[in-house]
């Protein structure tokens, strides 16, 4: 079997792409909702771009997979413990701090993932991931300055985004999960392992919270267990409201 | 075309011809610019009838593709082409490098401040924007960002103080 063509891929690709479906259908749910006008827009935005995101990564897992799945079929007819997502990204938006503090821990480890999967060994990959990534840096300004606009702003949204940062903080250390899919992949030069994203990623953080006058929590990072299909109780909720029209209405169109 | 075959010449032709139609085929967000200018149509080939246009997305959700390769279709099968294939390419990534100096004075014109030159040099990640974007309507550099994000995926939206107009900005990408 040629490297590029690992069956790992294939896993690796629905990570992608539910990462970004449930992290892009949270985040429409401020649409309409905004704070003011112009971060209505820009949430509304950064969720057009992880959706389709999304797309691009389940249509070619779908591909890969070769049981005639579409990105479609993926999105809407899969039940939850068939999501590999992030558990992080499945929490309720919370606040505006809440959901743009997640959104900067995200898109500072997002970067940093689609940066090394953009020379991936398998060209169709590479180009998404460097395609998703220019995306990405434009996101990643734009919840960078909101945390330390916070952080380091009234004695108010201090004090919240703090204690957005308390809940969050256990939840980052699955972003450097790992289990055989990515041994695989890292092996045929497919996808960075892992535990390589650990440093830029927490180089990239602590600097940036550092400036917004925030303090990391201390104790353990918590494992968990989203990339085999365990899942809080919050996924299944977001799932039935966001499957429900394609499931009530199979193949319709519009 | 000098002492070229029947079938050589046609083909020549026939994408100089596709070429021109696609350079009729407008953004539908921003009507000023066509397909072509925009960057979006990659390649033309033309057999006989039969033509395949390939494209490359902007933003990876931007609902506007759609549109756009229905137009494109549309306006080559209005022109007589009856076998259209429109391929899909992700690589090299979209960029508005790709934009001619054409294509920004258009913009400009109409009231969109045009993108700067992305070049090599990655944008930065963190912190606030430091380039300034000269107003459109009366080129003063006077002017703040009110939001990297705008009505479409493409723009951001920026205040003059000069003239006191608000305007976009389409975003080097």
């Amino acid at each position: 079997m040629a490297k590029s063509e690992a069956p790992a891929l294939v896993p690796c690709l629905l990570r992608l792409g539910d990462d970004r479906l449930v992290l892009g259908h949270r985040n429409s749910e401020w649409c309409g909702h905004g704070p003011v006008l112009e971060e209505d827009i820009a949430i509304a935005n950064i969720s057009l771009d992880l959706l389709g995101q999304a797309t691009l990564f389940l249509r070619l897992a779908g591909e890969l997979e070769g049981k005639g799945r579409d990105e479609d079929a993926l999105a809407y007819w899969r039940d939850e413990n068939r999501f590999t997502n992030l558990q992080m990204l499945e929490l309720p938006r919370g606040d505006f701090g809440f959901t743009i503090l997640r959104q900067f821990l995200f898109d500072a480890w997002s970067f940093h993932h689609l940066e090394a999967l953009a020379s991936s060994a398998h060209a169709e990959l590479a180009a998404l991931a460097a395609k998703a990534h220019k995306e990405t840096r434009y996101h990643l300004r734009h919840s960078s300055e909101w945390v330390v606009r916070l952080g380091d702003g009234t004695e108010e949204s201090h004090r919240r985004i703090q204690s957005s940062l308390d809940e969050l903080w256990p939840w980052t250390g699955e972003f450097f999960w790992q289990n055989e899919v990515d041994a695989e992949l890292a092996a045929a030069g497919v996808a960075p392992d892992p535990e390589t994203l650990r440093a830029p990623w927490e180089s990239m953080v602590k600097e940036l919270l550092g400036r917004a006058t925030l303090v990391i929590p201390s104790g353990l990072m918590r494992m968990t267990g989203g990339r085999l299909g365990r899942h809080t109780e919050h996924l299944g909720h977001m799932l039935a409201e966001m499957q429900i029209v394609a499931r009530s209405h199979p193949g319709a169109k519009w | 075309m000098v002492n070229s075959v029947n079938g050589e010449r046609s083909t020549v032709n026939g994408t100089n011809r596709a070429l021109e139609i696609l350079d009729s085929v407008k953004d539908p967000e921003v009507p000023v610019l066509s397909v072509v200018e925009l960057g979006v149509v990659r390649g033309v080939e033309v057999t006989g009838d039969a033509v395949t246009v390939t494209v490359t997305p902007t933003y990876t959700g931007c609902p506007a593709m759609q549109v756009i390769e229905d137009d494109i279709r549309a306006a080559l099968e209005a022109a007589g082409f009856r076998d259209v294939t429109i391929n899909t390419v992700y690589a090299p990534a979209w960029t508005t490098d790709w934009m001619s100096e054409t294509a920004r004075e258009k913009l400009r014109a109409y009231g969109i401040a045009p993108p700067h030159l992305v070049g090599a040099g990655p944008l930065v990640p963190l912190g606030p924007t430091v380039r300034t974007v000269a107003c459109p309507f009366c080129g003063s550099s006077n002017t703040t960002t009110a939001s990297e994000f705008g009505a479409t995926a493409c723009k951001s939206l920026h205040v003059c103080h000069a003239c006191r107009q608000p305007f976009e900005h389409f975003k080097a990408f």
